[in-house]
């Protein structure tokens, strides 16, 4: 029987089991009074059910581990001596058609008698593993229904031991955080640590020239395989810095104009229309910036003498600029309202105007916030990939020039991935790298940008 | 002494500048704010007025002698011999027939070149579902050209130097005749509702990126939702505070900000590297977005949780209720909307998800529309991402029509979201 239908039959048999023993615990009920039984009935049926899924599953799972290493133990070691001797990927290769003729899938080349005569191995073989496990699953799953089924009566305290299960189920679906933060850290440790390994940590973090196309034939021209990942710290830190140039001062002033001079109406409709671009896919603004921005901009720049590349820095800042405005102004926003009133009314009474109160008092009380939702905008553009996929260029410039078209962290990962890759050469680690040092300059920003903000709300509660 | 103004001579002296600047610079915020506003006007109607076009196609009216010969020899009637005849060669006959001048070989080439490739399976179609109309001919609106389309729709300019043009002179003086003889005309745009992606535009659709989203959203949903929630539920309910919750806490806190690039490589690594799970999959793709929107669902779900007033748990507990009894009947129905918003939330964010999908293979070119989470498939961002690449203007209005249909299901899921909230918020 196929693993997916034996689960499915499993499930099945729990349900049976849950029924079972709600009757038992019923009729047991029934016999002894209602005083004298501690849980529901549907309590003992649950822990009946239980007792049949949780080790049926895990031994299936076990199974379904270890089957495929054993079925290629014994099928390898049957094959005669002169197909045993091959080198290891070779032998991969033979166990790869051998498995593809049971399925029925294309093999790689006309198969010879041994070949054939394991695939019939196999076929039996699998075929034997598969009515073992059926039988060892369903036997297992029976038995333990059977002893679950004889501890349901009246005094058992079926609920305790239920809702622990359940309990246990909850601390492990918060594990999954856990694990997936390590998961993150350690598979793209792993890929850097194998690329720091070839290329020096020294010349990836300080060397000035980036060119990833690593030669095949040692002959081959125009292909050094260089990877100082300066330029591209340096394109990021000027898109970013562009992105901020429109984002900051255009969310903190509607923030300011929202929260201190904007009608009740006006901040109704206006403060959801504008958190509207926050929800905007990235991908439309990429479209956006490499389609109407790039040329209005190349436009511009002609009618200025300017030469302005079709991929600039400035078209792909602006653009991130736009969709970084609604984390800066609700962030500001939240903080803005935070400041108590008293600040305010006591600044009036001095006779100061509104904006004179916004900018020597309110402002001020409100910076440490401020500051934080600058933090976490800035590690949103670092961050961000799609709009500079499409709209930054992909040659790595060292410039500070926005008219220039530079590249970026985000950029080099996509292009390096994309497509098939093998993973064992410098080109396809260095991504895990830049994903490396993104990942932590990320992961220090929040931190101290959640720092900031909460040390900051602490001050007026 | 008369010579050191008082102090409220240096007030009235100084109150028209001060007048001036608070003016400016609430005109300044004001102004911030339109900037904001200003450019999502401009953006959606930059969008609807490249998208709309795409909603329609050009289709040229040909009259097609639906040839024995051709379509079926040996008169066998059987489906599968009339699926493999050469019906292009039918739409070619028809495009000959009405330019009966032009007979040299390249010239005809460029004449065909008129209609899509597209057009002999639209034939095709209609000869499986009407059988009978074998031998006779009738008269059809087939799928035009893109470069045609552009044309006819005026995105493309007829007086741009010959050489610039994809189309030449000569097949610009076909168009003309065509279009006094009234055979070309706008219809619905059927393929870009129904069909995958194609090499070429006018065939060229946002179904099968549907469907793959779709199954992307299924499997982050079945996985995301009950993970999220129940993490929620520990975190909030029955966790005591210690060193262990404190560090599950941070972690998804931070999780919620790692740039969803890197998501894409964990996805990469681990699931396609190390699991060995097939490349292009929705299940792969659903993953990787479940791991991006599990902590938006914790932390929304742990917001509606504390928002159920301790009256409800107490009440329960004092009912004799234990605590699994309280958190499962009485917080948990209570907090359950505000989980629900949640989740829509995370989801609509999943689902203009691309920069991790691009990593795991995801921007395969995809034709058919997949059949289960293990096929390769594309999805609806990275379907626009891959129109946005493409040279021929044909697919800039389908770019747009695709973003368009895109946030239309934001919009849908965002208004949900917002409805739950305001039919189920409760003021304790």
């Amino acid at each position: 029987m196929a693993p997916s239908t034996l689960l499915i039959l499993v499930v099945g048999l729990a349900v049976l089991a849950y029924y079972v023993g709600r009757q038992r615990a019923i009729a047991g009920a029934l016999a002894a009074g209602p005083r004298m039984t501690h849980s529901l009935p549907g309590y003992h049926g649950g822990y009946v059910a239980l007792w049949c899924v949780i080790p049926a599953v895990v031994l299936l799972t076990l199974w379904q581990t270890f089957e495929p290493i054993w079925l290629r133990d014994a099928v390898l070691s049957a094959l005669p001596e002169t197909l045993r001797a091959l080198p290891k990927e070779q032998l991969g290769l033979v166990y790869n058609d051998i498995r593809n003729l049971v399925e029925g899938n294309i093999v790689s080349s006309s198969p010879g008698a041994d070949i054939l005569a394991a695939a019939d191995q196999y076929a039996m073989l699998r075929q034997l593993s598969r009515n073992l496990s059926t039988g060892a699953v369903l036997v297992l799953g029976l038995a333990c229904i059977a002893w679950a089924f004889y501890r349901v009566r009246p005094s058992f305290r079926a609920r305790n031991r239920v809702e622990r299960a359940i309990e246990y189920l909850l601390i492990a679906a918060s594990l999954v955080a856990i694990l997936t933060t390590i998961g993150i850290f350690l598979s793209v440790l792993f890929e850097a640590l194998r690329f720091f390994r070839q290329v020096s940590p020294l010349e990836f973090l300080f060397g000035l020239s980036w060119s990833p196309q690593t030669a095949i034939r040692a002959d081959q021209v125009g292909s050094s395989g260089a990877f100082g990942a300066v330029p591209l710290f340096a394109g990021t830190l000027l898109i970013s810095g562009i992105a901020m140039l429109v984002a900051v001062p255009v969310g903190l002033m509607s923030a300011i104009y929202l929260s201190e001079y904007a009608s009740p109406r006006l901040r109704n409709y206006a403060k959801p229309m504008l958190e509207i671009l926050a929800g905007i896919p990235t991908v439309v603004y990429g479209y956006f910036a490499a389609l109407t921005v790039g040329p209005i901009l190349r436009g511009l720049g002609e009618s200025f003498g300017l030469d302005v590349a079709s991929e600039s820095a400035l078209g792909a800042g602006l653009v991130m600029g736009i969709m970084i405005i609604p984390f800066v102004s609700s962030l500001s926003d939240d903080v803005i309202n935070a400041v108590p009133q008293a600040l305010r009314d006591g600044s009036y009474g001095l006779g100061a105007t509104r904006s004179e109160t916004i900018r020597n008092v309110v402002f001020p009380a409100a910076l440490p916030g401020i500051v934080g939702a600058v933090l976490l905008a800035v590690s949103r553009a670092i961050g961000e990939t799609m709009i500079v996929v499409m709209a930054a260029g992909l040659a790595a410039n060292l410039t500070a020039n926005p008219f220039e078209a530079v590249t970026t962290v985000t950029v080099q990962i996509v292009t390096l991935l994309i497509g098939d890759q093998e993973f064992d050469s410098p080109k396809t680690l260095a991504a895990f790298a830049l994903g490396l040092v993104l990942f932590l300059v990320t992961l220090v920003l929040n931190v101290i940008a959640l720092r900031v903000v909460r040390r900051y709300r602490e001050q007026y509660e | 002494m008369s010579s050191t103004p008082g102090v409220k001579e240096l007030v009235a002296r100084g109150i028209g500048r001060r007048y001036r600047n608070e003016r400016l610079f609430k005109a300044a915020g004001l102004g911030a704010l339109m900037i904001g506003l200003g450019f999502l006007a401009f953006f959606f109607y930059t969008l609807v007025a490249n998208g709309y076009t795409a909603l329609q196609q050009t289709r040229i009216l040909l009259d097609v002698k639906l040839d024995l010969a051709v379509i079926d020899p040996d008169n066998t009637r059987d489906p599968a011999v009339r699926a493999t005849a050469d019906y292009q060669r039918l739409v070619r006959d028809a495009m000959s027939a009405l330019f009966p001048d032009v007979k040299a070989r390249a010239e005809l080439r460029d004449l065909f070149a008129l209609v899509s490739p597209g057009a002999g399976l639209e034939l095709k179609e209609y000869v499986a579902s009407n059988p009978g109309a074998v031998g006779s001919t009738i008269s059809v609106w087939l799928v035009a050209d893109d470069d045609i389309d552009v044309l006819v729709k005026g995105h493309v300019s007829r007086d741009v130097p010959e050489a610039d043009r994809r189309i030449d002179d000569r097949q610009l003086a076909w168009l003309d005749k065509l279009e006094q003889e009234q055979r070309i005309g706008l219809r619905f745009n059927r393929y870009f509702f129904t069909a995958g992606d194609s090499r070429d535009p006018e065939l060229a659709g946002i179904w099968s990126a549907t469907i793959g989203s779709f199954y992307m959203l299924l499997v982050t949903l079945l996985l995301s939702f009950p993970l999220g929630v129940a993490t929620a539920i520990y975190l909030e309910e029955f966790a005591r505070r210690n060193r262990w919750t404190d560090l599950i806490e941070v972690n998804i806190n931070n999780l919620a900000a790692v740039p969803s690039i890197v998501f894409g490589l964990l996805g990469l690594a681990l699931f396609i590297n190390a699991f060995g799970l097939p490349r292009s999959a929705p299940l792969v793709g659903g993953l990787v977005l479940s791991l991006m929107t599990l902590p938006v669902i914790i932390i929304a779900s742990r917001a509606a949780l504390t928002a159920v007033p301790p009256s409800i748990r107490e009440a329960a507990l004092g009912l004799g209720a234990s605590k699994m009894q309280m958190v499962m009947h009485h917080v948990l129905p209570l907090a359950m909307p505000g989980m629900l918003t949640g989740t829509i939330i995370g989801m609509a964010r999943a689902l203009g998800e691309s920069a991790p999908l691009l990593m795991i293979g995801m921007v395969a070119f995809i034709v058919d529309v997949p059949d289960s989470p293990l096929d390769p498939s594309t999805a609806l961002p990275v379907q626009v991402y891959l129109w946005a690449d493409s040279p021929e203007r044909a697919f800039v209005e389908r770019t747009s029509a695709a973003i368009i249909v895109l946030l239309l299901f934001l919009l849908v899921m965002n208004a949900t979201a917002i409805l739950l909230r305001k039919r189920f918020e409760r003021r304790y």
